[in-house]
């Protein structure tokens, strides 16, 4: 029989037994055409490489005793940090500036992002929905543009302080959060939205009576989240001057004043710390 | 009624008095005095907060800030686009990834060995009961470095590196891979510790070593979600790296810094409009990557 059979294959197979010579397995390639894993971290590799030899990094500054000198009298100049009455005070002061741009760039946010969102989602098939892709362009931009350079931005037209560094935080949140409502509101079930407006209910009410009370829980917990990022984003806000702790780190440092930027610096970590902690103790307490 | 209605359908008529309630929605909002309510009360709590920020609206509407806004808003037509500009802008875009990139690695360096030092699941004193002291006061150590290196903004260290070593990119990468080490780290051993330990246990009952249980049992099953998270930081660090440029670390940032001071609106507006492409092509390209591995 020359032609095997599929039925006759693996008998006749078993009756070869072993080969007399168990055929050399030759090791695997390095890099193979066909393989994405090999490309992918060729690339790496070489963007990696390139990074490094493209960017002129100043290798004495990484590992030299004289950078690790300067670097030891830079934080020795830290020490003893500034606790005179005054400036605790400055300092509290500043931190309680920072939460209050954070909340209120928060707050603002949510409004804006709520009021965005409507026009950048599709609430039921009828829904022509023809502001979306404009809206959700608005959105990514908004998005896209970090706080500081809106910060930076601001100054220009809202003058060093505060009020840049909050609305700031407000644009950039509001991109951000407006992008989550609206995908939030888009997921909702349509049945209750689609009761009422079968009932003639006009698009207010739905929105109202129907999309609302079922995502709101979604809205506040996303707003949450984005008030513990802005409540760190506020502190490095006033680095280009838009007030909060980081405008007091940036004099301080500017006037080579160590002490004074040891004492900020010890306050920027301590609210960070508290956030993060209520923020997870929170977050347990809720998940129980 | 007539008698000639059975007292079935009187029933019926009595049972339905809603579907009359309902021939009309009603006028008004029903719950327009509590929506009231909880807005005013939440503008009540608000004030406070606009007066810590110094939140005055209308400074925006003074005479003398209008005219300098609308100066510099007209002034961002035309865009900027000769030769030597854009030549200026694509180094500067290569150097902002290049920050981002070189960053990351130099985090990795940073992050693996620490988090191999703080994942729980690769003790082996944990494999008979509770860890021993010395390992466990170690471990505490090496979690409160990382957490200590990652609450510290990159912002913040970049400042300080410029300090040190002078402006220019070497104090931005040194920033990235600070705070991106510690968070990297903080994230691998949380990673590492989620899954099924199993494999890794039965290994070093068995004799093998912790690097070896690591290489051959923690990293085959966590190997995807590593990389997925890597790849999203690396995404935020290229964002994070035109920031650090406003403090003197190079890249697009410093540009626009430059831009701004000179109230150049023509380069600012096609600063922000390369950024917020490479801001874009970075989301796109880290997104398909991490579909890619999933």
């Amino acid at each position: 029989m020359s032609i095997p059979t599929p039925f006759t294959a693996p008998a006749a197979r078993t009756s070869l037994q072993e080969a007399p010579h168990p055929p050399y397995r030759l090791p695997q390639p390095i890099f193979e055409a066909r393989c994405r894993a090999c490309w992918f971290i060729a690339a790496l590799l070489v963007l990696v490489v390139a990074s490094f030899v493209s960017l002129d990094l100043d290798w004495a500054a990484f590992a030299s005793m004289e950078a690790a000198r300067s670097m030891g009298r830079f934080v020795a100049e830290f020490f003893p940090p500034d606790l005179s009455p005054l400036f605790v005070n400055k300092v509290a002061w500043g931190a309680w500036e920072t939460l209050a741009m954070s909340a209120l760039g928060t707050a603002i946010a949510a409004l804006l992002g709520l009021v965005l969102a409507v026009p950048a989602s599709r609430l039921s098939d009828q829904d022509s929905a023809w502001l979306r892709s404009p809206t959700r362009w608005l959105l990514n931009a908004l998005r896209a543009i970090p706080e500081l350079v809106w910060a930076a931005l601001l100054l220009i037209s809202a003058g060093l302080g505060p009020m840049a560094g909050t609305l700031a935080l407000a644009l950039h949140t509001s991109g951000v959060l407006g992008r989550l409502f609206a995908e939030a509101m888009e997921n909702v079930p349509t049945g209750p939205g689609n009761a009422l407006r079968s009932q003639g209910v006009g698009p207010l009410r739905v929105f109202h009576y129907a999309t609302l009370p079922q995502v709101l829980p979604q809205l506040m917990s996303y707003t949450l989240y984005r008030w513990e990022n802005n409540i760190r984003a506020a502190a490095i806000l006033g680095v280009v001057g838009a007030g909060g702790l980081g405008q007091l780190l940036s004099f301080h440092m500017g006037l080579f004043q160590m002490n004074k930027t040891a004492t900020i610096l010890a306050a920027m970590l301590l609210m960070v710390a508290c956030v993060d902690s209520l923020s997870f103790s929170l977050r347990r307490l809720m998940n129980r | 009624m007539s008698a000639a209605v059975s007292p079935l359908s009187e029933d019926r008529t009595l049972d339905l008095p809603h579907v009359r309630l309902n021939m009309g929605a009603p006028a008004r909002d029903p719950a327009f005095a509590s929506r009231v309510f909880w807005l005013a009360l939440a503008l009540v709590m608000l004030w406070p907060l606009g007066v810590a920020t110094e939140f005055r609206l209308w400074v925006l509407w003074e005479p003398e800030n209008r005219k300098v806004t609308a100066n510099f808003l007209r002034s961002f037509w035309p865009l900027v686009y000769d030769a030597e500009f854009l030549q200026m802008m694509v180094r500067e875009t290569w150097r902002t990834v290049a920050m981002a990139t070189a960053g990351v690695t130099l985090a990795l360096l940073l992050a693996v060995p620490l988090s191999l030092l703080a994942t729980r699941v690769l003790s082996i004193s944990t494999l008979s009961g509770r860890m021993d002291r010395w390992p466990a006061v170690l471990r505490w150590c090496v979690r409160a470095t990382l957490i200590l290196l990652r609450s510290i903004p990159e912002l913040i260290w970049a400042l300080v590196f410029v300090r040190v070593v002078g402006l220019g990119p070497t104090a931005g990468v040194l920033a990235i891979a600070l705070t991106y080490g510690g968070m990297l780290g903080k994230v691998y051993a949380e990673i590492l510790e989620s899954g099924e330990s199993h494999a890794t246990q039965t290994l070093m009952r068995n004799g093998s070593g912790r690097l070896q249980a690591f290489v051959y049992g923690l990293l085959p099953s966590h190997a995807a979600e590593l990389t997925s998270y890597t790849v999203y930081r690396w995404e935020c660090a290229i964002r994070s790296s035109v920031v650090l440029g406003f403090v003197g670390a190079g890249g697009l940032g410093q540009q626009l810094d430059n831009s701004m001071k000179m109230f150049n609106g023509g380069e600012v507006a096609t600063l922000l409009l390369v950024f917020i492409a490479l801001v874009a092509l970075a989301d796109r390209v880290s997104a398909w990557l991490r579909k890619a591995l999933a």
